[in-house]
């Protein structure tokens, strides 16, 4: 699934351009975040459940633990490096999921809104006017009180996260889209509306709809990583960011370093993200917020 | 002027009617309550009985319909756990909650709206850069992170302030910080924005080109118009007055509203869940209905037409 989100995310625009030093670092640091998603088991110098019960709560290295735990062990004796790569690789994998779902589901219904017009371009709005005016937090919540809790629930009820951006968005550039000649002449050539949306008009609005997409990511890195803190999220024994620091808030007196390796990795990582996307924004659509 | 308020309440009252909606939809959605509720193996009388007095028996319509107007009327069920009033448990945690999201509120806007003016009006200073890159920090840095960073640095090593409960006012500083801060520095990025944008606009050089001074132009042309936008945030922020603190309430072990959902979440004590997302829809709509009509005073333009749905 990430490989082919890689391009789309982090493709250098067609002119060349020079990249400022902060993107430039921000793309490396998501670079190297993906590159450990993907070969995490091969990264991975110990099972994640493994424990070693003679070396429990080790410190890292530098603060007295030696290079057989570089980010040293929990209080079962877990390795923290192993863990934390793990758990990037869950929190991705979220998170990419979660925001192509929304980006397909809302530009979906962006499309169908612009299409039919009428009754089904209103809800859709009333829809989008509804998830806009609640907290998507209480909103999750309550889904999760309801449905209890499993990974591909949890990773669809993620994607529930920002639709209505891309399907604000997608429904006022397609219906602009619509009244300019290139869609009129497909359709007179006798195109039907799948096509007509699907290779016309999809292509010329997707920029946007990827800097859009670039901008929900982070929230909804924090998003999974504050349910999973709560416990709401990824159960164990998988793990997740947040997983990892709600389980290290535990010991925060004893090892705090359990619970400051997958802080400093979200804050990085969105941080990245951010900054990535601000940069795609100004470049491709200046007009977005 | 009236047309204009009547459709905003009635938008207003026609979410909180697709909240209760959601919340049926959903509830009939994850299954039989009953067999939820009481576990798989109970006896069938009492699952009949449970059936019989939850209204469950009955034509799904009817049940819709009474659970309208039950929840009219303020009924909201009681907990499955401790068989007190929904309400009533809510009710109770209001107080600590808003003890905590009304000094996060002031703290956003306290320094919040006097950086991102500051900034914008003077761009591409050291400040300036300093705001945003605090506003990006603000925003990229979850709360319950900076929380427990908080916590690590101020109560673990220093110990000069509590980790957690509800002791004395010391107890709300950490909470407050880590909620308002990242607050802060989003305000700060919207209205260093809106006020640039403002500052750009023909009527600004104008007023500066026939004399009127800097600092009169800024108060009397530039705030008030810049004020649209951003009061569009501040009326979002009023609106989590209830939800905002779910996250830091859980680090700080904070008794409020957002910890009682968490522990009903994960209960599934699925009265008081419905009660708090009413309760936060509720306060969620009032605060977008005062801004809707804030507009109406701020920008006298939009008092005439209701412009429909979709953009904010």
């Amino acid at each position: 699934m990430s490989e082919q989100v890689l391009p789309a995310v982090a493709a250098p625009p067609k002119r060349r351009v020079a990249i400022p030093p902060g993107v430039a670092l921000a793309m490396l640091w998501l670079l190297a975040m993906v590159t450990i998603a993907v070969l995490a088991d091969v990264i991975r110098p110990y099972g994640i459940t493994a424990m070693d019960l003679r070396s429990r709560l080790q410190p890292p290295v530098g603060f007295g633990g030696g290079w057989l735990h570089p980010l040293g062990t929990d209080e079962l004796g877990r390795d923290v490096f192993s863990r934390l790569i793990e758990s990037i690789r869950m929190s991705l994998m979220i998170a990419f999921g979660a925001t192509i779902i929304a980006a397909v589901f809302g530009t979906t219904m962006g499309f169908l809104a612009a299409h039919f017009r009428g009754w089904v371009e209103q809800a859709v709005l009333m829809l989008i006017d509804f998830q806009a005016s609640m907290p998507f937090l209480i909103l999750a919540l309550s889904v999760l009180a309801f449905f209890g809790n499993s990974l591909p629930l949890f990773i669809c009820l993620m994607g529930l996260y920002g639709w209505e951006r891309h399907a604000r968005i997608s429904r006022g550039l397609a219906i602009a889209a619509n009244a300019q000649g290139y869609a009129a002449a497909v359709r007179q050539l006798g195109a039907k509306p799948l096509r007509i949306y699907l290779k016309h008009v999809l292509p010329n609005i997707a920029s946007t709809l990827i800097v859009a997409a670039t901008l929900s990511f982070p929230e909804v890195v924090l998003l999974e990583s504050g349910l999973s803190f709560l416990g709401l999220g990824v159960q164990p024994p998988m793990t997740s960011l947040g997983n990892m620091v709600g389980y290290g808030r535990e010991y925060i007196t004893r090892a705090p370093w359990i619970m400051l390796s997958p802080c400093v990795v979200i804050i990085l990582t969105t941080l990245s993200v951010s900054i990535l996307g601000d940069w795609l924004r100004d470049r491709l659509d200046p007009t977005l917020t | 002027m009236l047309r204009f308020v009547a459709l905003r309440v009635g938008r207003a009252l026609l979410t909180i009617a697709l909240v209760v909606t959601f919340a049926f939809v959903v509830l009939r959605l994850s299954g039989d309550p009953a067999l939820m509720i009481m576990s798989p193996d109970a006896p069938p009388e009492a699952l009949a009985a449970f059936r019989q007095a939850w209204g469950l028996d009955e034509p799904i319509w009817l049940q819709y319909l009474k659970y309208f107007t039950a929840i009219l009327q303020g009924e909201l069920g009681q907990s499955f756990r401790d068989g007190r009033p929904a309400i009533q448990l809510v009710a109770e945690r209001i107080p600590a909650t808003l003890q905590l999201t009304l000094p996060a509120l002031a703290l956003k806007v306290g320094l919040g709206i006097p950086a991102g003016i500051y900034a914008a009006l003077h761009r591409n200073s050291a400040i300036d850069r300093a705001v945003m890159t605090f506003a990006v920090a603000g925003f990229t840095v979850p709360s319950f992170v900076l929380g427990l960073l908080l916590v690590l640095v101020f109560a673990v090593q220093l110990g000069w302030l509590p980790s957690g409960g509800q002791e004395s006012w010391r107890s709300v500083i950490l909470p407050v910080i880590s909620m308002g801060l990242g607050g802060a520095g989003i305000l700060a990025r919207f209205t260093r924005s809106a006020m640039l944008e403002v500052l750009g606009q023909p009527y600004i050089r104008t007023a500066s080109a026939k004399g009127v001074p800097w600092h009169q132009v800024v108060r009397l042309h530039a705030l008030p118009n810049a004020a649209i936008p951003t009061v569009t945030i501040v009326g979002f922020m009023v609106g989590t007055l209830m939800a905002g603190a779910v996250v830091v309430e859980s680090v700080f072990s904070w008794p409020g509203v957002g910890r009682l959902m968490v522990v009903a979440v994960s209960n599934r004590d699925l009265a008081v869940v419905q009660c708090i997302l009413l309760l936060v829809s509720a306060t969620m709509v009032t605060s977008n209905l005062i801004v809707d009509l804030l507009y109406g005073v701020l920008d006298p333009r939009l008092r005439g037409t209701a412009p429909a749905g979709g953009g904010h």
